[in-house]
């Protein structure tokens, strides 16, 4: 019974994953793109962590989410460093 | 049903219901300011009830161990992404939304 409680929400967790795709590919700015793509890698950390319990395996799965939210936060961090005024005005002159 | 089923349902129902709704969040507001509002206060508190709910339903053990320190790392982490994301729109240039006819004023 827990398993088709878990397998539904799998379902609902992969609707919620989809909707922040559409502000990934059309976002007007840089910014919005990366905040859809660390909307959609934090939710993908839950997701893992279901599909672990629905497998017996959890044990593993729990150290791949957490490398998971570990790439996350230094990728989000990492690029937000890119992006810059004065990196914006040194291209545009 | 143990209490213990019941409180996993619980948590990991309010979980998804706030996923759901940050989700939402992102693509409806008007503004980044206010879509990394949405991504930093509500997807968090989604994330932690989710985690929440899974570790009280692996009962005492190594496993629910890790997903406290889990926990404790998305709690601190998530909204210090989504601020300093936030932070670097302001210096990149970003217009804040001012009202639904600041483009006629402005």
């Amino acid at each position: 019974m827990m398993n088709t409680f878990f397998i539904s929400i799998a379902l609902i967790l992969c609707v919620a994953l989809l909707i922040p795709f559409y502000r990934v590919y059309r976002g007007p700015s840089v910014f919005d793109r990366l905040l859809g793509a660390a909307a959609v890698g934090a939710k993908t950390l839950t997701l893992i962590l279901l599909f672990g319990l629905l497998f017996d395996r959890l044990d593993m799965f729990i150290d791949i989410s957490m490398g998971y939210a570990i790439l996350n936060f230094v990728g989000v961090i990492a690029m937000g460093k890119y992006f810059r005024r004065k990196e914006r005005e040194r291209v545009a002159k | 049903m143990t209490l213990q089923d019941g409180l996993t349902v619980l948590l990991v129902l309010g979980g998804t219901f706030f996923m759901l709704i940050g989700s939402i969040g992102i693509n409806r507001l008007p503004d980044f300011f206010t879509r990394a509002h949405a991504s930093g206060k509500v997807d968090t508190l989604g994330i932690l009830m989710f985690l929440s709910g899974l570790a009280v339903y692996e009962g005492i053990s190594m496993n629910a161990a890790k997903l406290l320190l889990i926990i404790a790392f998305v709690a601190v982490t998530s909204p210090v992404a989504s601020h300093q994301l936030a932070r670097r729109a302001l210096l990149f240039g970003l217009k804040p939304w001012y009202g639904r006819d600041s483009g006629r004023r402005r």
